[in-house]
């Protein structure tokens, strides 16, 4: 079975400025990845060049063996990658129930699916708040919608970007116990956050960015223990 | 926009006030269904289409050719509504959705052309005569109120047909998932697009809609106005001025807007009337709806239901 992302030699401008230097990207089914990096080593821009949200300079990206180089991103959506971006994307002027009815989509055959009342169940503060615009909600709330929308995709792998960014330490730790459960369902994650322990302690897989190139692509158990390959490329 | 009564004179009593009134909502009405694709097509993706009245004036002449070949006002409409959205959607294809990227001054100058272009067209194929299109004999009647004041039944019906669209066009962006969509795409639509929603499909419906409406608007007026050349532009300056008024976007504000505008204007132009006998400013007439439009505009920069923009 071929890998459900794999991207080869991906290289990502902004302009004039080249910031992804041909990374290669492979997320297998039900794996778990951590992408980590320092601030501006490009772990959005991969996410996003990966997503079809931004145009690649050279490379290629498939998803389950199809090529979906240069796709739109409503493709590689359909193929199964479901994205939970930076700083969320919530819908503010719709409701809760609206942000969450609007991207349902049933699940692939064979597929124990996220329907509306599975969702909620995982999300009972969102329960509570289903008539509330996405606009009122606190960060927390927000980010639960963000994931629990994506869910109602019935993705193959979940694509989190900072998602605990910006919340209580409590809140934060909901989260990490919601991406715990989502990924025992077998669903592929792939994870960026600045908790260094937290990716590290969940993900199986770790991948380390710097100035848009890979420099560890390994055991993320590997990578907890070796304290000076982290500290030189993290800092922490 | 359409031909209003001529005879009603400068007294107010109540049966005329009440046919004022009957006419100033009808008129908002009509308004409201052709600015209501301007105002979405520019609140959802950001387009300015000046050439929005044109397709106002296409429905017009659809409704004049149609009702002469199929016989009937009856099936122009729909045949007329179908070849509308379909040119909808053929044009957004051609050239529109190449201007959602755009900066204004391009989108203004290529629908600038395109007012141009749909005039030229319209004098080769229907010539520059003034035509006229008649009712369906079942509407053709009026409604006596006083032994000398009537109120015609196609104009009821008319708002009756607004109306009710008005309500159809609220039921979909509030109540269906296609409504949550457009609705979520106004505001992010990078994020629809990451949802697996083709946005591109969802536009093409949203303009294919608004030139439907448009065009609709222009074969419902078609018969109490009449059908001539140009007629499309003075339609989309006051449409403008509606999308102002309620705020771009906004389709509560079109409909709020509409209905002022026609209050405003039917009224402007009956007391007027009056006005003239003591030779008062008989030019506010044609003025009251741009001084509406000023005065709602020194009180809400963003219009009535228009957001703030920071
Ligand atoms: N829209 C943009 N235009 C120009 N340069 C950009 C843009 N977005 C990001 N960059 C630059 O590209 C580089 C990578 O940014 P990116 O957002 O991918 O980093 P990141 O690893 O996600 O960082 P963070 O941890 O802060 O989210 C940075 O140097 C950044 O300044
Ligand atoms: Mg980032």
């Amino acid at each position: 079975m071929p890998p459900l992302i794999e991207a080869r030699g991906i290289h990502t401008h902004y302009g004039a400025s080249h910031v992804l230097h041909g990374i290669d990207f492979v997320l297998h089914a039900g794996e778990t990845l951590g992408l980590m990096g320092r601030n501006g080593m490009g772990k959005t821009t991969l996410l996003k060049s990966l997503l079809g949200l931004l145009p690649l300079t050279a490379g290629s990206v498939r998803v389950k063996g199809a090529d979906l180089t240069g796709a739109a991103p409503h493709r590689v959506a359909r193929a199964g990658i479901a994205y939970v971006p930076e700083g969320r994307g919530i819908f503010p002027n719709l409701t809760v129930r609206e942000n969450l009815v609007m991207a349902a989509r049933p699940a692939a055959a064979g597929q124990a699916s996220w329907t509306l009342d599975r969702v909620l169940f995982t999300f009972p503060r969102l329960a509570e708040r289903m008539t509330h615009d996405g606009g009122n909600l606190s960060g927390g709330e927000q980010q639960m919608l963000t994931i629990g929308r994506a869910l109602m995709t019935n993705p193959d792998a979940l694509i989190l970007d900072e998602a605990t960014e910006g919340l209580a330490p409590l809140v934060a730790r909901d989260i990490w116990r919601i991406i715990g459960e989502i990924r025992a369902t077998g669903m592929a994650t792939v994870i960026v956050d600045k908790n260094f322990s937290a990716v590290s302690s969940i993900a199986d897989r770790a991948m380390i960015l710097v100035k848009g190139a890979v420099v560890y692509d390994g055991s993320s158990a590997e990578l907890r223990e070796d304290k000076a390959l982290h500290m030189r490329y993290l800092g922490v | 926009m359409a031909a209003r009564q001529g005879r009603l004179g400068s007294q107010v009593d109540i049966p005329s006030f009440f046919i004022q009134i009957l006419n100033s909502i009808q008129y908002g009405l009509l308004l409201f269904l052709c600015a209501s694709g301007l105002t979405l097509v520019f609140g959802i993706m950001g387009v300015i289409n000046l050439a929005h009245g044109s397709l106002y004036m296409i429905g017009a002449y659809l409704a004049f050719s149609l009702s002469e070949h199929l016989g009937s006002l009856w099936l122009a409409l729909p045949v007329g509504v179908v070849l509308a959205v379909v040119f909808g959607a053929v044009l957004e294809w051609l050239l529109i959705e190449r201007l959602y990227k755009r900066e204004h001054l391009h989108q203004v100058l290529l629908t600038y052309g395109l007012i141009l272009v749909f005039e030229e067209l319209r004098s080769v194929i229907w010539g520059d005569d003034v035509h006229g299109v008649s009712m369906p004999p079942l509407l053709a009647a009026s409604i006596a109120l006083t032994d000398t004041l009537s109120y015609p039944v196609y104009r009821l019906w008319m708002s009756g047909v607004c109306l009710v669209l008005a309500l159809l066009m609220a039921w979909v962006l509030l109540r269906t998932r296609l409504g949550m969509i457009i609705r979520a795409g106004s505001v992010n639509s990078e994020m629809v697009q990451s949802l697996g929603i083709n946005i591109g499909v969802i536009h093409r419906i949203v303009f294919a809609a608004g030139v439907g409406l448009a065009a609709f608007a222009g074969m419902l007026a078609a018969p109490v106005s009449s059908v001539f050349p140009g007629m499309g532009n003075q339609v989309l300056i006051i449409c403008f001025v509606v999308v102002v008024i309620g705020g771009i976007g906004s389709l509560k504000g079109a409909l709020v807007g509409a209905i002022l505008i026609g209050v405003v204007d039917t009224f402007g132009k009956v007391l007027t009337l009056e006005i003239a006998g003591v030779k008062i400013l008989p030019e506010l007439a044609g003025m009251s709806i741009y001084l509406l439009m000023a005065v709602i505009l020194i009180w809400r920069p963003e219009g009535i239901f228009g957001k703030v923009r920071s």
